[in-house]
């Protein structure tokens, strides 16, 4: 047993380096958790969190540096190792097979016998009557909410004895209800004894859930303070390296017309199930319209269909009284609605990876002037002024965007759709997988556009973020409008609510 | 009815060699890779399995060295897209390409320093090729034919496919490699090794291939080596992996249709309507056309092509 | 003792990602791979008892010996170079077009109807006829993918090859019935066409070798220059990108097939009426697929086509006169092509990864 003198350590970590190309992702980090403790791990996007994280798993090998398991030197070579270790990490990304039911992810790669279907759904359901968890053994992943994918990733690492978990933003996908709800299982796997890392950016949640905190900034590790003494405020300082504010400004705009109408939508999807069911609301000029819903609820297709890239089932969409539905989006386009989406794939469908800034450019624009060839002069102009305008970093205009980071892409994106002058502004997770910095620069550019009267349309996954830059959130839920409220009045948790299918109680506030 | 009857033995025979080359791209596909150099793994295995025969006269050493020639073309094929992480298009395109080329090489060799310049399998091995008698079984009417009278490769190819079947869909192992072609990050991250069974699978299937190589070879034209023997059915094997949506059982049926296409000419009466022989030669084309073109218009999310298929996997991929 | 053992655990081999190379460094990391790729092709030849030295040099001079050499060295190129200019086309789109072989047939076939039926018509105007009917012919069988690939999304590597068979056996319909040269006995062939519609030469050559470099021009200026050019380089990337944008994905993709079917079936044009002078079923003999080789090996760009597709025709030529000299198959021009793929696909892996292998001093 061990002595009582030295703590047992679950995770050494000593002068950990890792670099990718040319880029150091983490750069000698020294860090350690006991067995029964709770460590956030916090850092902005990009500070190197989940690399760090990834090496403890087997996803990635350290350049340098050497990590210890329960006071052991060890080589983590694969996942397969770090499970042998006791380690099991939840990954931001589910790992999950899509065609397989929960069973079969759920005993995926382990070493014991085939077990009868029986067997095993029983050995299932006792770990998850230990610790709380909901889940369903025989129903498929596709089918599944993302908060279930969730349990099934906890319970593939419970499943296989894992006394280390690492979760990789967990909340990011869940309403707070859920979120209390995970915390909840957390605590009691940690009073069993488990050590537990949970990557997040979120500071309340810090707060409300770890015993330590250790901050990353560019790879670097720079403290670690027990949670009982830090506040919010020193807390971002630490991440950010500087104090700052991290309220959003929220100008007020005196005229608002209504410009782009919603009646009725509805939309099949591929799958013959509704994307969008009788939508109905208003958008105005000099607004900010947020909406919120858990990921898949209905957001695409909203945005696709305004866009003119989905088949309207029934229902109109109302552009300055005229009805947009059925025009192509090339028409749309020319009527100045404008929209940048930006799915996982970081690049999106917005710009094209392989091509420069410039050719990007001209990706709305390219047949405006005659003939049968390009004109690349126009775009390297704008492409000139944006990268003054808006700091872009890149080593000339012809370096094809996907080698630029995530912050240069966005504002490559946004500042080409901005320059086109747009009225309504359609703009979904434009700060996704930014650092803080130009997180902020993205919502000063909305906010001017807003100021200028432009309608905005901005699809959110933070809820905290979708509270203080809207003025109104309207909440889907299964492509339903669950209600609009007003983004001043409203809380986190009545969001929360309307998000797993609450309708609104009370007055919609579309007029 | 006896036309019919022999029609129908003609098929199963006409459709063996695809049954290989269906299972094995089936394999392949199960583990995440596309492999479109079936024809080049059969033409490998019709060349060695051929030669090996000839030279050995021995029907167990020529089906070892077709296997062995359809893993080689595989492995060719796994060390470039699994490790290399090459385009699985082009690697499988050019391994067609590669394999067609030394096979033919390799019998035009052989023919030139032959002393008869033909090449013909020997008696024995012609023997042991020839149609299975099993007593009693066989002399049943009807059903004797129809189940208990072809060639020992027919029954190879039978049993490979229902062993598959069980491997894929009844072992641990099996469902380690449906999770990899599905979502080899899922996989690895759960403990599994997925270099090591991708090119377990990839390998495997190329085996597969090889034999079915060697029946074009070895039993099409009589034991006589020509070039080209395979002539195509590689590909049409590829197509026919939709038409058995991934499951090697069901491609014992779709092979055997098949084989009834490419045979149709010789049986169809021809007092009823003469059609050109060329639109018979045509037919399977035109029917593999025609089943991508359903199997595109109704789209189901399972009993379809695994998920990563195309995709190489890398474990650093951010 | 413990860190020892740490040692060994560590992976032999592992990959990871590096700083993407400069176009530079790419280009010598493929010279590099020809190099090696010769070698062991070199090794091959070592294996069934020839001098590879000997051999690769009679390629070589076999090619250039004399000038007939040379003129069918660059006969070999002809279809090759305007085969995979088509090729290119379909593959910037992203669009596996595999199917050139029938392309080409397709070709052949529409314009030697004018050849076989309407030899009398004034030799240019017969030609320029038989030039649009092969961009026709090949034009619509790349057209039937493109119609089911953008319509239902139906796999395009497989419809096209199918349509190569397809097309084969319209030939073998044609020669054995309504075509049928009457002249010939017994053995059904089509007929020798008319000297009128024969394409004439320049330089002891077929001016299909004019045609080509044209069209090397032409597709370079087409795909960087062009509104259409631009849009198959947005359709390849992404298609959900180019509709974003408001461009007609369909109208795109159907517009492009009918280009690169229609450029392959020029090939089959200039071959049936500039080299074989007949429609005969070898019309298109495997070009098909060389050329697609070559559009991979040249990284799309039509004037590394040109470089490729000559380097190959040596290959082509060259094998020819091997057999002849030592009775070696041709088929080991596709042996040796194949083996120069395989090593420049395995040597694009070096421009965006590296292997790490276990350092003998551990992790430190």
């Amino acid at each position: 047993m061990s002595d009582s003198s030295t703590t047992r350590y679950a995770i050494e970590l000593k002068d950990i380096t890792k670099t990718f190309g040319s880029v150091v992702a983490n750069e000698n980090i020294n860090l350690s958790i006991k067995y029964g403790e709770i460590l956030a791990l916090l850092g902005e996007n990009g500070s190197g969190k989940t690399t760090l994280m990834n090496m403890l798993s087997g996803i990635y090998y350290p350049d340098a540096g050497s990590i210890s398991i329960s006071g052991e030197e060890v080589a983590i070579t694969s996942p397969t190792d770090a499970i042998n270790y006791g380690v099991g990490m939840i990954h931001q990304h589910f790992k999950l097979v899509e065609v397989h039911n929960a069973m079969d992810n759920i005993v995926l790669g382990t070493k014991e016998k085939h077990l009868k279907p029986i067997v095993l759904k029983e050995k299932i359901l006792n770990i998850s009557n230990k610790f709380g968890l909901e889940i369903e053994p025989e129903k498929k992943v596709y089918n599944m909410s993302v908060s279930e994918k969730q349990t099934v990733e906890i319970m593939k690492v419970l499943y296989r004895g894992a006394e280390i978990l690492i979760l990789d933003e967990p909340t990011a996908v869940l309403t707070p209800q859920e979120t209390e709800k995970l915390f909840a299982i957390l605590r009691k796997m940690k009073d069993q004894g488990s050590a537990i890392i949970i990557i997040t950016h979120k500071l309340h949640e810090v707060l409300s859930i770890s015993d330590r905190v250790a901050i990353l900034r560019k790879g670097k590790l720079i403290d670690t303070v027990e949670t009982k003494e830090t506040n919010e405020k020193q807390l971002t300082e630490l991440m950010v390296g500087r104090p700052v504010s991290l309220k959003i400004e929220r100008p007020e705009v005196e005229e608002k017309k209504t410009i782009l109408k919603v009646i009725d939508l509805s939309v099949m999807n591929e799958d013959g199930t509704m994307g969008l069911n009788n939508i109905n609301f208003k958008l105005k000029k000099g607004e900010i319209l947020g909406v919120a819903g858990i990921a898949g609820s209905g957001q695409k297709e909203l945005c696709e269909s305004i866009a003119g890239l989905m088949k309207v089932k029934t229902g109109a969409v109302l552009c300055n009284k005229e009805n947009i539905i059925g025009k192509t989006p090339d028409e749309i386009i020319k009527l100045g609605i404008s929209m940048s989406f930006v799915p996982e794939d970081r690049l999106g469908m917005g710009l094209v990876g392989t091509m420069g800034m410039v050719e990007n450019m001209m990706l709305k624009s390219y047949k405006i002037n005659k003939g049968f060839f390009i004109d690349k002069k126009p775009a390297r102009k704008l492409s000139e002024i944006l990268v003054k305008k808006l700091g872009i970093v890149t080593p000339n205009v012809e370096t094809p965007v996907r080698m630029m980071s995530g912050g240069n892409v966005q504002k490559v994106l946004l500042g080409r759709e901005i320059e086109s002058n747009p009225n309504v502004l359609i703009t979904a997770y434009p700060v996704r997988g930014l650092d803080i910095n130009s997180s902020y620069m993205i919502y000063d550019l909305l906010n001017e556009q807003k100021k200028k009267g432009v309608a905005i349309l901005f699809i959110g996954e933070d809820l905290d973020v979708l509270l203080e830059l809207s003025d109104r959130i309207m909440v889907l839920c299964h492509g339903e409008l669950k209600g609009i409220v007003d983004a001043k009045e409203t809380t986190k948790e009545e969001l929360g609510l309307m998000m797993t299918g609450k309708s609104l109680q009370g007055v919609d506030i579309d007029e | 009815m006896n036309i019919f009857l022999n029609f129908l033995i003609a098929s199963v025979l006409a459709g063996t060699p695809l049954l290989f080359g269906t299972i094995g791209e089936i394999m392949n596909e199960k583990a995440g890779h596309l492999n479109l150099g079936v024809e080049g793994m059969m033409a490998m295995g019709a060349c060695a399995g051929f030669m090996a025969g000839f030279m050995s006269n021995n029907l167990l050493i020529a089906l070892l060295a077709a296997f062995a020639a359809g893993m080689i073309g595989a492995l060719i094929y796994a060390i470039l897209t699994i490790t290399f992480m090459a385009d699985q298009n082009v690697t499988g395109l050019t391994l067609t390409i590669f394999g067609v080329g030394i096979s033919n090489f390799f019998g035009e060799y052989m023919l030139v320093h032959s002393e008869t310049n033909s090449l013909k399998l020997p008696e024995q091995i012609t023997a042991q090729l020839s149609n299975i008698n099993i007593p009693f079984l066989t002399d049943i009417p009807v059903i004797g034919p129809l189940l208990f009278n072809y060639n020992a490769f027919v029954y190879l190819g039978i049993l490979t496919a229902i062993l598959c079947g069980i491997y894929l869909n009844h072992t641990k192992l099996g469902l380690n490699v449906r999770a990899i072609g599905e979502n080899p990050g899922a996989a690895d991250a759960a403990g599994i090794k997925v270099t090591k069974l991708k090119y377990f699978n990839v390998m495997l299937g190329g085996g597969i291939c090889g034999i079915g190589g060697a029946y074009c070879s070895m039993i099409i034209n009589g034991g006589v080596w020509m070039s080209n023997s395979v002539n195509g059915m590689g590909w049409i094997a590829v197509a026919l992996v939709i038409f058995a949506s991934w499951s090697p059982t069901k491609a014992i049926f779709g092979s055997f249709v098949f084989g009834g296409f490419n045979i149709l000419k010789y049986y169809f009466p021809k007092s009823i309507i003469t059609i050109p022989n060329a639109f018979y030669d045509m037919l399977p084309f035109i029917i593999t056309a025609l089943v991508l073109v359903i199997t595109s218009i109704r789209k189901s999310k399972e009993n379809s092509q695994p998920a990563s298929c195309g995709v190489n996997y890398f474990r650093e991929e951010r | 003792m413990n860190n020892i053992n740490n040692k060994s655990k560590q992976p032999l081999m592992r990959t990871v990602k590096r700083a993407e190379r400069s176009k530079m460094d790419i280009l010598k990391l493929r010279i590099i791979a020809f190099v090696l790729a010769l070698f062991a092709g070199g090794l091959f030849i070592l294996l069934i008892g020839y001098n590879p030295a000997q051999l690769y040099g009679t390629i070589i001079s076999g090619a250039f010996r004399s000038e007939m050499a040379i003129q069918a060295t660059i006969k070999f190129m002809i279809p090759l170079l305007i085969s995979a200019l088509g090729i290119t086309l379909a593959f910037k789109m992203k669009f596996w077009n595999i199917g050139a072989e029938g392309q080409i047939i397709m070709g052949a076939i529409f314009a030697s109807y004018f050849a076989l039926f309407h030899s009398n018509w004034p030799h240019f105007l017969l030609l320029l006829v038989m030039f649009v009917a092969g961009f026709i012919g090949g034009g619509l069988w790349g057209l039937i993918p493109a119609y089911f690939k953008s319509r239902f999304n139906t796999n395009e590597t497989l419809f096209t090859l199918m349509l190569n068979y397809i097309a084969l056996h319209v030939i073998s319909f044609l020669r054995d019935g309504p075509w049928k040269d009457p002249g010939s006995s017994g053995f059904p062939k089509i007929a020798r066409f008319n000297a009128n519609a024969h394409i004439d030469k320049i330089f002891g050559v077929q001016f299909g070798w004019i045609i080509a470099l044209i069209l090397v021009v032409v597709l370079f200026i087409y795909i960087r220059n062009t509104k259409q050019g631009y849009e198959i380089n947005v359709v390849g990337v992404s298609q959900a990108t180019a509709k974003y944008s408001g461009m007609n994905v369909k109208k795109i993709i159907l517009r492009t097939m009918i280009l690169s079917g229609g450029i392959c079936g020029i090939t089959g044009m200039i071959q049936a009426t500039g080299s074989d002078m007949t429609l005969a079923a070898s019309v298109a003999g495997g070009v098909g697929f060389t050329a697609i080789i070559v559009a991979w090996l040249a990284n799309l760009n039509p004037f590394g086509i040109l470089m490729v597709s000559f380097l190959f025709s040596v290959l082509e030529k060259g094998s020819s006169v091997m057999q002849s000299t030592y009775g070696l198959s041709t088929y080991s021009a596709s042996v040796l092509q194949g083996i120069i793929l395989f090593f420049i696909l395995g040597c694009e892996f070096y421009i965006r990864y590296k292997f790490v292998f276990r350092s003998k001093g551990g992790v430190k």
